[in-house]
């Protein structure tokens, strides 16, 4: 027996103090929020130096107006992502969904809004058929349904939908009204219920634990009894229904549907979830981070917007966060 | 077979280790010319490990290498090669997609280099367009074989060759290593089959625990003193003698209580199982020892419903298992402690996390969390004694807290039959003696256990009965306490044990 003890592998380091080099590693890959908190903050004081205007209410609220819809669509690509899968379909099924919304308009707010969410569940649904049943590639998936609602909706615009397309009073009211002496606006209110919806699913659900599970180590999970097919049509299906809300957003917000509604809110959706921390390999992540993500992407628009960036600048500029943020987490979480 | 001639590869101390797993500690081989030379050792005793490094897949930690009486730094396997190294490895080295021409051309063989060599493997009429996935296993092996010999090489590693091979084609591969042998060549063969190593080779280098133990010359040894020398004097006695905490009296439960609660009826698989019959009792640890590749990764697969049975039934509680998938098998109480860790962790998640997976594989749980999660996971924690200060992401955890984790997943939900692959494999002997007393504390509360363990020395340790497998079949059964590391080997090796 002594042969065995003398081979006996060494503990690991956790059983000796951490280096300072380590244990900063394993503080920013562990809790990435307290850095996101600090750039939104510098994010912030830069923009009022540049624009002292910026901090006032009505300058933050601009910055809130683009943040909602991204974070609303961040928070699906927050759940598909701690999947390891994406949706790229979302802004798409957000479009499409603005479109149903805006056509049902004229028979009352409540018919508009219930297809409209409908429609982006049917639309998440087939998604995860295709990834979790079919086991398709979630970014082929996505980018063929995204496609194919592409090509329909342009089809259907001067058909189908060629009736009103101009969005309830009430939804308009969503995308752009106020409260609160025109301080606060309503989207905030849709945005902050859907953070709580979220946040409670990933974190005290045990469809949750799936969720993470399933994105960490599948084969894991399947051992321990998680049937992945119905975590992710699970997921696939609330990831359209987050890009239908957010649809419903956009749409309210311009007052109408439009087939360019919210394809450029695509990336940034990506975008946001990334800076948050999640990994796109699946089983780290959370929608706080996401969510201050997505805020700093909002005061960034502000802030190039200042800047007198058109969208083309924004765009580079979103690309080139989502690969330097996913390349600089990956060697966090390699040196913790 | 000493030779004064100058060695043709020789090495010293050389040591490889993976992460806190220690492959290799220090191994001293010498190969002469003109030299067939078995390696063995039992599972994990650092054979391919070996084979990896002489062929400079892996480099070593620590160590050298001399060929031809010269230090070599080998960087790569391209370099082995022009050193006049050739392998094939334990696993075809070959892409399953491609086609054998493909294959060929990307390891820089032409048609006419191999085509001698598969004539003589009795392969000639090959169709080189066939993707390698749709040829038979033993075909690749010669393949991998003739890629090897074409080489020409002045040494020729053979890791475990024959396993895949009918005695015939095994036969063809016997004769090119005596060729090799009679051109003043050499041949380093690893085989689990002490038959044909008695046969074919000269003389034998035994690992033990990432050691070269022995170095024997085999003419005039028989297969029961190779055995001996495979477990080393010291351990043969110790073996004898029994372990002092063998066979723990373990009557606490009435004879009513130890009803059979799972039973394999003559389960078939693929040809990789062919009849597997027996059953587990209540308060009963059931070993099931091999050695690597003889249906016993299959058997679990079956048990735990990751594969389905070609033919035969699982029964559990006399009910018997119909579909198969580890989400029914865990639903019945089946559970699996898998071989790997690497399959059995979600690596970048907490211990709690890990623990409480189970839980919530049913539909039914997923609206929230179990409202005594957390006394649950307390309860496990403590129970198995996890070091928690690294307990935010468990791939910060030492290897026998991370097995402690994928076991104490199932003492979080409920369970009836715990199925444990290997479960010591690779951890320190503190972690493994609180293994062995939790199984046996498992058992004495009414769980059963299936525990799978390359490690003949455990067996006795913690089993009350134990099961060898050999070519898919369970070949040997008696109760654990006598169950000498003679008897298992023997038993494992396909051998008839001796009368005693």
């Amino acid at each position: 027996m002594n042969e065995i003890s003398s081979t006996a592998p060494p503990e690991e380091a956790t059983d000796e103090p951490l280096s300072i080099k380590l244990s900063i590693a394993r503080q920013l890959s562990d809790r990435p929020q307290i850095v996101l908190i600090a750039v939104l903050v510098a994010l912030i004081v830069v923009t009022a130096i540049i624009e002292p205007n910026y901090l006032s209410l009505a300058g933050l609220r601009n910055s809130a107006f683009f943040a909602v819809p991204i974070g609303v669509l961040a928070a699906g690509q927050t759940i598909l992502m701690l999947t390891a899968g994406i949706d790229l379909s979302i802004a798409m099924i957000a479009t499409a969904s603005a479109y149903i919304a805006a056509n049902q308009s004229p028979n009352g707010a409540a018919i508009a809004i219930i297809l409209g969410l409908l429609f982006g569940i049917v639309a998440g649904t087939a998604n995860g058929i295709g990834v979790g049943i079919f086991r398709v590639n979630p970014l082929i998936m996505t980018l063929a349904t995204s496609g194919i609602l592409l090509g329909l909706f342009t089809g259907w615009a001067t058909t189908i939908f060629a009736g009103s397309t101009r969005m309830h009073d009430f939804i308009i009211t969503l995308g752009r009204g106020t409260f609160l002496d025109g301080n606060v606006p309503w989207s905030v209110v849709v945005w902050i219920g859907v953070s709580i919806f979220v946040l409670l699913l990933l974190r005290r659900t045990g469809y949750g634990r799936n969720l993470y599970a399933l994105g960490d180590n599948p084969i894991a999970a399947r051992l321990s009894g998680t049937r992945a097919w119905q975590v992710l049509v699970v997921a696939y299906a609330i990831s359209g229904l987050l890009g239908a809300v957010a649809g419903l957003l956009m749409g309210g917000r311009i007052g109408a549907a439009d087939l360019q509604l919210a394809g450029f809110l695509l990336l940034p959706s990506v975008a946001a979830a990334v800076i948050g921390g999640t990994s796109i390999f699946g089983g780290v992540g959370t929608y706080t981070g996401t969510i201050l993500g997505a805020l700093i992407l909002g005061v960034l628009q502000s802030l190039l917007t200042f800047l007198g960036a058109g969208q083309a600048v924004q765009q580079v500029l979103y690309g080139t966060i989502v690969v330097g943020l996913s390349w600089m987490y990956s060697r966090l979480a390699a040196a913790s | 077979m000493t030779t004064s001639q100058q060695p043709l590869l020789s090495t010293a101390g050389i040591a490889k280790s993976y992460g806190p797993v220690i492959a290799l500690t220090s191994v001293d081989l010498s190969v002469a010319p003109g030299e067939i030379h078995a390696l063995l050792g039992a599972n994990g005793a650092g054979k391919s490990t070996l084979v990896k490094i002489l062929a400079s897949v892996f480099d070593a930690d620590v160590g050298s290498v001399t060929i031809n009486g010269a230090a070599v730094n080998l960087k790569g396997p391209g370099e082995a090669t022009e050193a006049g190294i050739a392998t094939v490895f334990q696993d075809p080295a070959l892409i399953p997609d491609l086609s054998l021409d493909q294959n060929l051309t990307i390891s820089g063989l032409r048609h006419s280099d191999v085509v001698p060599w598969l004539e003589r493997m009795q392969l000639a009429d090959l169709d080189f367009g066939l993707l390698v996935r749709d040829i038979p296993l033993a075909s690749l092996r010669l393949v991998d074989l003739a890629r090897a010999l074409a080489h020409d090489p002045q040494l020729l590693m053979l890791d475990e060759i024959t396993a895949a091979l009918t005695p015939e084609q095994a036969d063809r591969v016997f004769d090119v290593m005596r060729e090799w042998k009679s051109m003043n060549r050499s041949v380093l063969f690893i085989s689990h089959r002490l038959g044909e190593v008695l046969r074919i080779c000269d003389v034998a280098t035994i690992l033990r625990n990432g050691r070269d133990v022995a170095h024997l010359d085999l003419s005039g040894i028989d297969e029961a003193e190779l055995v001996t020398a495979m477990l080393g004097e010291e351990l043969a006695r110790g073996s004898k003698a029994g372990s002092p905490d063998a066979a723990p009296s373990r009557q606490t439960l009435s004879d009513k209580d130890r009803g059979v609660v799972l039973a394999a009826k003559d389960l078939h698989f693929r040809g990789r199982i062919n009849g597997v019959s027996f059953e587990l009792r209540r308060g009963e640890i059931l070993g099931v020892t091999a050695l690597e590749g003889q249906g016993q990764n299959e058997l679990f697969a079956l048990l735990s419903g990751d594969h389905r049975p070609t033919s035969g039934e699982i029964e559990i509680n006399g009910e018997r298992l119909s579909a198969y998938s580890p989400y029914k098998a865990i639903r019945k109480g089946l559970v699996l402690v898998p071989g790997s860790r690497h399959d059995a962790l979600l690596p970048q998640r907490s211990i709690r996390e890990n623990l409480a997976t189970p839980l919530y594989n049913r539909i039914g749980r997923w609206f929230s969390l179990v409202a005594d999660e957390s006394e649950r996971v307390d309860g496990a924690v403590a129970r198995l004694n996890i070091d928690t200060r690294a307990a935010s992401q468990v791939r910060r955890l030492s290897g026998g807290n991370q097995q402690k984790v994928t076991i104490g997943r199932w003492l979080v939900s409920d369970f009836e039959v715990l199925l444990c692959f290997d479960p010591t494999r690779g951890i320190d002997i503190q972690t493994k003696a609180q293994i062995y007393e939790l199984l046996k504390e498992l058992a004495r509360d009414g769980a059963a256990v299936l525990m799978y363990s390359s490690e003949l020395r455990e067996i006795p340790l913690v089993c009350d009965r134990v099961l060898v497998m050999y070519d898919g079949s369970i070949v040997h059964e008696q109760s654990a306490a006598t169950a000498t590391e003679e008897i298992l080997l023997t038993a494992a090796h396909g051998l008839e044990s001796a009368p005693a």
